[in-house]
């Protein structure tokens, strides 16, 4: 196994957790956290890419996941917002409990 | 691959796996941090070293705070009354586990075709930021733009309503 390989195995790992966490937790919170381990697995490919891609010096990649955490930073901040905004309106973070359209 | 990098591998996959399966959700937030923590070293260990201190800055110095405010401002969400798996999980897992499958087996049958044992990029911050304000400049200013909209966003949207007491 290459080092290239390994990383991205890691990054597909940490991925699928993110996901498995975002489709199978009824907490909204614990939903953004596994959207924010998907994001992070993305990152790392890209910055694993970088490192053994033929051009390193180029900095692509790393500007990628630079600005990728940025997008994801602000991301966190509007999502934990709508959460509390919901949570004000239904008094839950029950996905679950979330099933009216109209409040 | 060293050493450093199985530890620092398994330590990221734990706190993943930590955050997604305990009941809790305060220790989901720190497993989480560990997580982060465990991306940050592995972008060091992949010498990209300004990306790592901005993975520790941002994940774990503003996300993991703002996932923690938020999990005190909901209070009732810190205990769950009947289960923390929503009814169809199994369906979640099955699609992750297939995605993983497929990843998997695409980085292990893929042909290497990148060096493998490049140099040590030197790369030092100053490189960065010259890419920043020349290449990049105009990424760079959309980014400042969207951090703005999206702290407005979010204060208006977690504003209280007007006129309503709680």
């Amino acid at each position: 196994m290459t080092p290239l390989s390994g990383f991205l195995l890691v990054a597909a790992l940490v991925f699928a957790i993110g996901l498995a966490g975002a489709l199978t937790r009824r907490n909204a919170i614990l939903v953004l956290i596994g959207i924010e381990l998907m994001l992070n697995a993305a990152n790392l490919n890209l910055i694993a890419f970088w490192r053994y891609g033929p051009h390193p010096a180029a900095l692509t990649g790393m500007m990628f996941a630079i600005f990728s955490i940025a997008v994801a930073a602000a991301e966190a901040a509007v999502g934990l917002g709508l959460v509390i905004a919901i949570y004000r309106h239904a008094r839950t973070t029950d996905l679950d409990q979330m099933n009216r359209m109209k409040g | 691959m060293t050493f450093a990098f199985y530890v620092i591998a398994a330590l990221t996959v734990a706190g993943g796996l930590a955050a997604v399966l305990l009941r809790n959700t305060v220790h989901c937030a720190l497993a989480v941090t560990i997580a982060f923590a465990g991306l940050a070293m592995l972008f060091l260990d992949l010498d990209a070293q300004f990306a790592g201190f901005a993975q520790i800055l941002v994940y774990i110095g503003a996300v993991a705070i703002l996932i923690v405010f938020a999990i005190l401002l909901t209070r009732n969400s810190e205990t769950p009354r009947d289960g923390v798996f929503s009814r169809n999980w199994f369906a979640g897992l099955f699609v992750a586990a297939a995605i993983f499958a497929v990843l998997g087996w695409a980085v292990l049958h893929s042909i290497a075709v990148l060096p493998n044992h490049a140099a040590v990029p030197a790369v030092t911050v100053a490189q960065i930021g010259q890419a920043l304000v020349g290449r990049y400049v105009l990424p760079l200013e959309i980014v400042a733009l969207l951090l703005t909209a999206a702290m407005i966003g979010a204060v208006i949207i977690a504003l209280d309503e007007k006129g309503r007491t709680k």
